[in-house]
């Protein structure tokens, strides 16, 4: 069923392009720069990835408005993967060699980062990946603006380990079934080791994409909680499955007080289908949440509230702004700012152009591209859920940290270099 | 009466009482250092000042702001100064929120709970006694003690001399120590056994204590292995009712008239699609009424469902009887129709239906027996589906033509049944009992295009594992499904439980093709 679609976008693209082609590419060709926008519009992942595609478009028409990138406009192609990995690598490769863009600004399940770095590679085209991930890997090709380990799991279970976040000893690690979590989880557990946990106080738990029964779940952590000391739960769990997970939680009764649960992938925008009133005091860890009070929130929030209400996206009554969002927005002008030192577009005066890069980001803090690892310094936030479904900031470092993708807590990594092969 | 005189004179002795909180204590409350807070919380709880439920409500509720040295309660527009309780006017610049986290919840909750335990209502009292059941603070203790020997309501006294045990488990006296432990062997709260556990396993207590310990320990243990074995049937249970909803208009369709109909998760899908668009018609219309925007849900989809299986019947199928091949073929065509305009007319995402209040929360039978409402009322909705479907194919005159039709076509016919119209009847009545199903679903899992083609798989599973033409078939294999996949999950965890089931039912069709209940007598069109 997936197999035909690409062939019939591809054949409706091709005669859209020819018709557009005749008409207008002499005049575009010239003065636009294409970038590419990849994120998944359905499916399972559409939760998460549609307001990174609003939000790109959104800051591209916000840099076009303020006089485009040297005078040339940004010209955003948006496609839809559709939650499905192997098609993000056929629109990527749609994006970079038949469309021409000069940047792509996509993905957010490491299964489709995966699924097109082959892409970005051959074709040598340039990727920015906005949302948090689990590190062993270093991409010429790629700019990671999310979290590496040590920027969000480790120091969110050191807090739940800390006397302020409960002193938990006791740990569920609870995942989709995917690399993301598996290799968080891989270095948590080496992490929790090194702290002295023994590995019968940590219990590991996956389900599949999309998993909507989460009962039996729900009913081992409580039986795991009851059977030693303070239990935390880290949640990995990627996607829509969040929705009946933290209903299921809810409704069960387990309160934050009790057993708290720290999520990774769970922000404002994936608890707007859910009630949190139940939730208040479970945990998320990110490097920015929208509740951070500072001038530069403020004029993103305003940004995004009025993007969503004048396009009329669902529910735009309701509109949020989240990490991964304010990922991609650092991300777009980090690239821009990138482009401009170059004077040009081309992929490897780019990378070059990129360490160093720095910006003034909502999270309050003046983020900077390494010279030499891809990634951003970031600040690490940690906040509870309140009743209205925002985040109650209660732990937050004092200045940003340095992004480690290869964590120290997997043999083998001291010896792997802190940048990117072939740069 | 007399409780609450008791209680008073407790509290009026326990604590000088201030006309106004002290300042220095709200400070304490408002600095950096958590043991300097949580104690702050629970001096207050102790105060016998009514400001100080003020304040700490204003905590709970995030209300609490410090701004020039002061700590205000800000409710809405009102200022007000959370030592005495007085207007503040003008309002100062920007008053920084007090950060509340969970150790300091759970200790607020604690203190307010406490303060409950003197309410009139018993349902008050009870639910500040499940608050404070779990490890209150020691000094607490005294007031639990003196609250539970005055409380009339049996479960109440229980619950807090529980927790008075618990804040007890920590004193120095260790006859205190040891009637503490005995009094917790009667608990049911799986949140006591960590708190039993140092002292059973400790080598350098005093014998007794430590036997005590280990003797409560195993009737916690006990209780708690029940309660955890019937949660495991009650989840099965419910898994089962949700494949027995997605099964049951299968049962008809594909069980009774034979017709492969791949498009069978898609009237799924739009049943909770028409619950989604049932209430966006509350909320703009009746808002008033929005809790129950769910019972009208339930014609609505059934109807919307079978129009759509009469037309699908009507102008495709009806074409295709006999050949399963092409049936099938063509019922997954309807079915990426379907969802396509799904797409089109909703969008490709996920759209929100509410859980009513009704539906949320859940039944606390043990602490570890903890029923969710929605999967009650779930569970007590298959059944009535199931039986409603059961007397209109048993009792009805449709249901009686649809069987005859079933079993021999050309004889009903020559009876006077209007085989073609009993056709797409028996197809419309399939297809609404699944948007039924439907409602059900947008309940407990997301609602988008593609939901159907999650339930298709395990629909047929359930049909072909009870025996094709059989209701009470599906009935058992949805049953046994569900709850074979429970505790295989409980074992396995979810991904490998997903494969084993798969493949049990691939080895139970190979080695019994018929399913669980064949079909005695003849078969016509077989």
């Amino acid at each position: 069923m997936q197999s035909r679609r690409p062939f019939l976008f591809q054949l409706t693209g091709i005669a859209a392009s020819l018709m557009l082609g005749a008409l207008t590419l002499p005049a575009h060709a010239e003065d636009t720069i294409k970038v590419g926008i990849l994120h998944s519009l359905s499916g399972t992942m559409a939760i998460s990835e549609t307001a990174l595609k609003e939000t790109a478009l959104m800051t591209i028409d916000d840099i076009n408005k303020h006089g485009g990138v040297m005078g040339r406009k940004l010209e955003p192609v948006v496609v839809d993967p559709a939650s499905d990995w192997p098609l993000f690598a056929t629109k990527a490769r749609e994006l970079i060699a038949q469309d021409k863009v000069a940047v792509v600004f996509g993905c957010w399940t490491s299964v489709s980062r995966k699924s097109v770095l082959p892409v970005f590679k051959e074709l040598n085209s340039l990727l920015f990946y906005p949302v948090q991930y689990e590190g062993e890997e270093l991409e010429k090709n790629v700019f990671y603006t999310g979290a590496a380990p040590n920027q969000q799991a480790i120091p969110a279970v050191e807090y739940l380990m800390s006397k302020e976040g409960g002193a938990a000893r006791r740990w569920v690690l609870l995942g989709t079934d995917y690399v993301y979590p598996r290799t968080t989880n891989k270095i948590l557990r080496a992490f929790l080791k090194s702290k002295g946990v023994a590995d019968e106080d940590i219990m590991e738990e996956y389900t599949p994409f999309g998993h909507s029964d989460y009962q039996t779940i729900i009913a081992k952590i409580k039986k795991f909680a009851s059977e030693g000391k303070k239990t935390a739960v880290v949640s990995t769990i990627n996607g829509d499955s969040n929705v009946p997970f933290y209903k299921e939680l809810g409704n069960a009764g387990i309160k934050a007080t009790d057993v708290p649960v720290v999520a990774f992938s769970v922000g404002e925008e994936e608890l707007r289908g859910v009630d949190t009133k139940p939730l208040v005091g479970q945990l998320a860890a990110w490097n920015y949440f929208e509740s951070v009070k500072n001038p530069t929130n403020a004029a993103f929030i305003k940004m995004y509230k009025g993007w969503a209400k004048e396009h009329k996206l669902p529910n735009f009554e309701t509109a949020v702004t989240n990490d991964p969002m304010e990922a991609t927005y650092i991300g777009i002008h980090m690239w821009k700012q990138a482009v401009e030192k170059a004077r040009s577009t081309d992929t490897d005066k780019v990378i070059a152009a990129m360490g160093g890069q720095s910006f003034t980001a909502p999270s309050g803090f003046k983020i900077e591209m390494d010279a030499r690892n891809h990634h951003l310094h970031k600040p690490v936030m940690i906040g509870e859920v309140r009743a209205d479904g925002q985040f109650n900031v209660v732990w937050k470092t004092k200045a940003p940290v340095r992004a480690q993708p290869w964590s120290p807590f997997i043999a083998g990594n001291d010896k792997k270099k802190d940048e990117p092969d072939g740069k | 009466m007399m409780r609450t005189l008791f209680a008073l004179l407790l509290l009026s002795c326990l604590s000088s009482a201030h006309a106004a909180l002290d300042p220095a204590a709200l400070q304490a409350l408002a600095g950096d250092d958590l043991d300097a807070r949580n104690a702050a919380v629970v001096a207050l709880a102790l105060s016998a000042d009514p400001q100080a439920r003020v304040v700490l409500l204003a905590l709970r509720d995030d209300a609490l702001y410090t701004a020039d040295g002061r700590v205000l309660v800000i409710d809405g527009e009102h200022l007000s100064d959370a030592a005495s309780g007085a207007s503040v006017a003008p309002a100062p610049d920007s008053p920084e929120p007090l950060t509340v986290n969970n150790l300091l919840r759970g200790q607020v909750g604690k203190a307010l709970a406490l303060g409950d335990l003197h309410s009139a209502e018993v349902r008050v009292r009870r639910a500040a006694a499940h608050e404070l059941a779990d490890a209150p603070p020691p000094a607490f203790a005294a007031i639990m003690h003196a609250v539970a020997l005055a409380e009339t309501d049996a479960e109440t006294a229980a619950l807090l001399r529980n927790a008075a045990a618990q804040a007890k488990l920590s004193s120095n006296d260790a006859a205190q120590r040891l009637a503490a432990v005995q009094e917790l062997a009667s608990s049911g709260d799986p949140a006591v056994a960590p708190l039993l556990r140092p002292f059973a396993e400790a080598s350098d207590a005093d014998p007794a204590l430590r036997s005590a310990a280990r003797a409560a320990l195993a009737a916690i243990n006990d209780r708690l292995y029940w309660g955890e074995l019937l949660d495991r049937v009650f989840t099965g249970v419910s898994l089962g009712s949700i494949l027995l909803l997605g099964a049951l208009g299968l049962a008809i369709t594909y069980g009774v008239m034979g017709v492969i109909n791949m498009a069978h998760g898609e009237f799924l899908m739009i049943g909770a699609y028409s619950a989604y668009v049932t209430q966006g018609l509350f909320q703009r219309h009746w808002p008033a009424a929005q809790a129950w925007y769910l019972a009208a849900a339930l014609p609505v989809s059934f109807l919307a469902a079978a129009l759509v299986g009469v037309l699908l019947e009507r102008l495709v199928i009806r074409h295709l009887y006999g050949r399963p091949l092409e049936t099938l073929l063509a019922s997954w065509g309807l079915s990426l129709i379907l969802i396509q305009a799904a797409r089109v007319l909703f969008g490709p995402q996920n759209v929100q239906v509410d859980n009513p209040g009704w539906m949320s929360g859940s039944l606390v039978l043990t602490p570890s027996l903890v029923l969710p409402w929605n999967r009650m009322l779930i569970i007590a909705f298959a059944i009535a589906v199931l039986v409603l479907t059961w007397a209109l194919m048993q009792r009805t005159r449709l249901g009686l033509y649809v069987r005859a039709v079933t079993q021999n076509r050309p004889m009903a016919a020559c009876v006077g049944v209007h085989t073609q119209r009993i056709d797409s009847l028996a197809f419309g009545l399939g297809a609404g009992i699944a948007g039924l199903g439907g409602v059900a679903l947008s309940q407990i899992s997301n609602v988008g295009p593609q939901m159907g083609q999650g339930y298709i798989v395990d629909a047929f599973m359930v049909v072909v594992l009870g025996g094709v033409g059989q209701l009470a078939g599906a009935v058992w294999a949805a049953l046994g499904l569900g709850v074979a996949a429970k505790f295989l999950e409980g074992w396995t965890g979810a991904v490998i439980a997903k494969i084993l089931v798969l493949v049990f039912v691939i080895v139970f069709i190979q080695k019994r093709p018929q399913g669980l209940f064949a079909q005695r007598g003849r078969h016509v069109e077989a």
